[in-house]
């Protein structure tokens, strides 16, 4: 059964990416301080998404699993992008 | 049980608690789906009302989140490698971590009852529209999120006794794992929840 013990994270890279995530919080909270006005939420959302993509691709280990599980993880936030967008040409055009 | 073979699908087993975090995401998507409608009704109202809530308290639970993500991701590497002990203690301050969230989450609401500001307060029916949806929003979301700290929490409990009963090891381990996606879950949606409810307001 030990033919999934395949890939071990190491502590350098778990701590790498603790890092990368604290600073880019740090980062988020400097940003957002300054009024950008309605870019503000642009530039929250941008770094948020950066961070997530840190905690998937490495804390949920995403960059080491097979295609299909990366296809599918790809396939649900397609679908709450469309989701999201649709709600938002109702809410523009209405 | 050593001599039986004992099938386990670890393949399957991983793929059934992705999907049902899927579920989870859609879940919480619903509301962000609600929460950016009302933003763009109520700008101002939100802006006003996103003044309330304590920057300092928000960044403190951001780190204390990605600090645990940390953890429980090093318990599963420690597993990996055989060092059962590691793994023990790693889970145990992943769960610490949640704690310490869930305390300061307790004092931030805390302040804001003590301001008059909790559902169905008068204080909030006197506020205009938006402000008090942008409050409604506040406690469902991160009440929401909440139940899921606490849930994880439960989870990384049963996980401390497994490990200590060998009943996940270093050759089988997929329990942690998915505890530990179910965390990382926990910890992404509060990723959104930071910057939309005490920053960019």
């Amino acid at each position: 059964m030990s033919e999934h013990n395949g890939h071990i994270l190491s502590v350098k890279l778990l701590t790498a990416v603790l890092a990368v995530l604290l600073l880019l919080t740090f980062i988020t909270v400097a940003a957002t301080r300054v009024d950008f006005g309605y870019l503000k939420v642009v530039v929250a959302l941008a770094l948020a998404t950066t961070k997530s993509l840190f905690v998937i691709l490495f804390f949920m280990h995403l960059k080491y699993e097979d295609r299909f599980i990366k296809i599918i993880v790809f396939l649900c936030f397609l679908i709450l992008a469309i989701f999201i967008g649709m709600t938002f040409l109702d809410v523009a055009y209405r | 049980m050593s001599n039986t073979h004992v099938h386990k699908d670890y393949h399957g087993a991983k793929l059934g608690m992705w999907l049902f975090l899927f579920t989870e995401v859609l879940l919480f998507g619903g509301l962000f789906v609600l929460y950016s409608v009302f933003l763009s009704k109520y700008p101002l109202e939100f802006h006003e009302a996103g003044k309330e809530l304590d920057v300092v308290i928000g960044t403190l639970n951001t780190v204390v989140l990605l600090v645990s993500s940390y953890f429980v991701a090093l318990a599963i590497s420690f597993i990996q490698r055989g060092d059962k002990k590691k793994a023990v203690l790693f889970t145990w301050l992943t769960m610490a971590m949640a704690l310490m969230f869930l305390v300061n989450k307790f004092f931030e609401w805390k302040a804001k009852f003590s301001h008059g500001i909790y559902p169905t307060s008068p204080h909030l029916a006197d506020l205009p529209h938006g402000e008090n949806i942008f409050f409604g929003l506040y406690y469902i979301m991160t009440g929401l999120h909440g139940i899921h700290v606490v849930i994880g929490m439960t989870v990384l409990g049963f996980m401390v006794n497994f490990l200590r009963r060998d009943i996940i090891t270093q050759e089988d381990f997929v329990k942690l794992e998915n505890a530990g996606l179910y965390w990382h879950i926990v910890d992404l949606v509060w990723i959104f929840l930071f910057p939309l409810f005490y920053l960019v307001l």
